[in-house]
């Protein structure tokens, strides 16, 4: 009862005029971003941090949330018509959506995704709501060793878990967590890696790292691959769906969310692993298992609605323990910090009204999507047709100004472009960019932690496993790390082929999509080079 | 001899085409298509695709007429690439197509006709989609 008190508390902030018009705009530049591959959800929070300092911390939020859901909706109209995934998220649609729409199909697979993704959003922020309150309850009692044992938790399941490649990925943290590190040491006073160049004493500004890693560095990759064929406009009518469609889709929205939202919500998070599995489930009870790989309805409807579920519960961990897990949220949380707001279980009791207001926004976000992209998914195939010197001209520009501006100072311009180029090489040599910016947002939080735990346990490492639950975490962690190698050594000795661990722990995200794809063995892929 | 035409496949490119596929004719000279994009757009309907590389190929076969297609997928500008084309062939005629543009238009796009109009060093024949009267 309480819940819903607070909630109705945030829809009557989070409904008033001017929050409505964030929120609109915010779900209509999300899905542009989406729309437009290598323009992400997150590249769009990071150019906007800087106009946000002089508004309303909940109204930016709420338009924060709107590009956040917004991102997830458009991704899926660029992979189902160009076969160009926007983001990992939604690589599994392109398989069955693309089919669908080369055989004509294109406004069902748009509909069924649009659709699928209102169901998902909303039962996942509903969802959102029962859960995290539970979640604070119980956050709100851990100390400093298991709270910094969650926190190398999420990391290394981001890190190790998720990438293609664990030593890819643990360079990219280490860079990020060295980049946190830079600045005033927040107990002696010390000064690290600042070489001396007073600008870095106040550490690197959060805006200038995620601008320069999302902004400059895509806009530095996209220039050094500027050129490409161009396809052609696949006809897009407004999306509709025959009954036929319905009742093929609603069971894989259903089931989709239901994958989406656990995985979201854990600090591991990543849409990947709940989109891949609910593809290959919706495969093995589909009537029509012989339509897969040649454009199956309920391929895109699945994926789809755990796309959008797990970015609804990775809100979870973002909202109740200050943990992001994906690279939008990880932004979010940036801006809250900038905003002189601590993240963490305290938010529910010291923020109530931001927090519901956001929650709330939520459900406004997802309904709107649903209205502007049903009948307007045509224009938005349009963004296509942009060429692409005149918008990266563009983020170059938003990005350079928004980085000047957090302290007016032509250092920050510099370390702008020099991390931009760090992001460049980061593309360039397969680092995933992920882990990066959560070890330099989480990184700090991570050794705040550490600080408290050895200020309590007077400077003795045993302080770190003083906790039971963080004795346990740790050993989850080991498990994780350890799980892919045992499997590996098993499977090597007994000559087994697939498991369900292994699809879950799966190193290669390409790996497991020949294995869904046994008939069509390597097809999907060669299918999307030529395209 | 030879003629070369701008085609992209519009009304405009198509009644470029098929002028300048009369003009040949009537010279007896080679007919060479330029179809360019500059691949800096993820969707660009006026490049040309395999399917319609192919109706192309089978339409001038059947006219009879000496031709070839130049088609490039990640090219340069549309306007240079024609110019270079006629200038490499010594090309006797240039034909393209207009559109409408607006001031506004014109000024953020440039227009490829213009500049093919005025830096050709042969005729340049330019046709509308419709007669206007």
């Amino acid at each position: 009862m309480d819940t819903l008190n607070l909630l109705m508390g945030g829809f009557e902030s989070a409904l008033t005029p001017v929050n409505l018009l964030f929120a609109f705009a915010g779900v209509v530049l999300g899905t542009a971003v989406g729309v437009l591959p290598g323009i992400g959800p997150a590249m769009a929070v990071a150019l906007l941090l800087p106009l946000t300092f002089g508004m309303e911390t909940s109204s930016a939020l709420i338009m924060f949330a709107g590009i956040y859901y917004g991102g997830m909706y458009g991704g899926s109209t660029t992979s189902i018509l160009l076969n160009t995934p926007g983001e990992s998220a939604t690589v599994i649609t392109a398989i069955e959506g693309h089919k669908m729409a080369k055989a004509g199909r294109a406004s069902q697979a748009l509909a069924t995704a649009a659709i699928g993704s209102f169901v998902a959003g909303t039962i996942g922020t509903a969802l959102l709501v029962t859960v995290t309150p539970i979640v604070v309850k119980f956050a709100v009692s851990l100390g400093a060793p298991s709270y910094f044992a969650i926190m190398v938790l999420s990391l290394v399941t981001v890190t190790a878990v998720l990438g293609s490649s664990k030593i890819r990925g643990f360079a990219a943290l280490g860079l990020g967590l060295a980049i946190g590190l830079i600045g005033m040491d927040p107990v002696s006073g010390q000064k690290r890696l600042t070489f001396g160049f007073a600008p870095l004493i106040d550490g690197i500004d959060i805006v200038v790292v995620a601008v320069a890693i999302f902004a400059i560095g895509e806009a530095l990759w996209i220039a050094a691959h500027l050129r490409r064929t161009p396809a052609h406009t696949i006809p897009v009518g407004t999306p509709w769906m025959g009954k036929e469609d319905w009742k093929r889709s609603w069971k894989p929205w259903l089931r989709g969310t239901a994958f989406g939202f656990p995985f979201g919500a854990l600090p591991a998070g990543g849409a990947e692993v709940p989109t891949f599995l609910s593809y290959v489930t919706e495969k093995k009870l589909s009537k029509h298992p012989e339509e897969f790989g040649h454009g199956a309805i309920e391929g895109v409807a699945g994926p789809e609605a755990a796309n959008n579920a797990s970015a609804a519960g990775t809100l979870t961990p973002m909202l109740a323990l200050g943990l992001p897990t994906n690279a939008t949220a990880a932004v979010m949380l940036a801006f809250l910090t900038m905003k002189g707001i601590q993240p963490g279980p305290f938010l529910f009791e010291n923020e109530p009204d931001l927090v519901w207001a956001l929650i709330a926004s939520l459900f406004i976000g997802n309904t709107l999507l649903l209205l502007i992209n049903l009948p307007l998914a045509p224009l938005w195939a349009k963004l296509l047709k942009i060429p692409r010197p005149y918008l990266y001209a563009g983020i170059l520009f938003f990005a350079t100004l928004g980085a000047f501006s957090v302290n007016m100072q032509v250092a920050d311009l510099w370390i702008l472009l020099l991390i931009g180029l760090l992001g460049f090489a980061l593309r360039r040599f397969g680092l995933p960019v992920l882990p990066l910016i959560l070890g330099v947002i989480i990184g700090p939080m991570a050794e705040e932690q550490l600080r408290k735990t050895f200020q309590l346990s007077s400077g003795s490492a045993s302080g770190i496993w003083s906790e039971p639950l963080a004795v346990g975490i740790y050993v989850l962690i080991a498990v994780l790390l350890l799980l892919p190698v045992l499997i590996r050594f098993i499977r090597r000795s007994r000559g087994v082929n697939t498991t369900v661990a292994d699809q879950v722990l799966g190193e290669a995200p390409e790996q497991p999509k020949h294995k869904a794809g046994v008939a069509y063995e390597g097809r999907s892929d060669e299918e999307r080079n030529d395209s | 001899m030879t003629i070369v035409v701008g085609y992209i496949p519009s009304e405009e490119g198509e009644v470029a085409l098929s002028r300048a596929i009369e003009e040949a004719k009537q010279k007896n000279s080679r007919l060479i298509v330029v179809n360019s994009s500059k691949g800096d757009q993820l969707v660009d309907d006026r490049l040309i695709d395999a399917k319609q590389h192919h109706e192309l190929e089978a339409r001038l076969t059947h006219t009879g007429l000496d031709f070839w297609i130049q088609r490039q997928s990640q090219g340069i500008d549309a306007a240079d690439q024609i110019l270079h084309v006629a200038e490499a062939q010594r090309a006797e005629l240039i034909v393209i197509g207009l559109r409408k543009r607006t001031a506004m238009g014109k000024f953020i796009m440039g227009s490829v006709a213009q500049r093919v109009l005025l830096q050709a060093g042969c005729p340049v024949l330019s046709l509308k989609a419709k007669n206007d009267w």
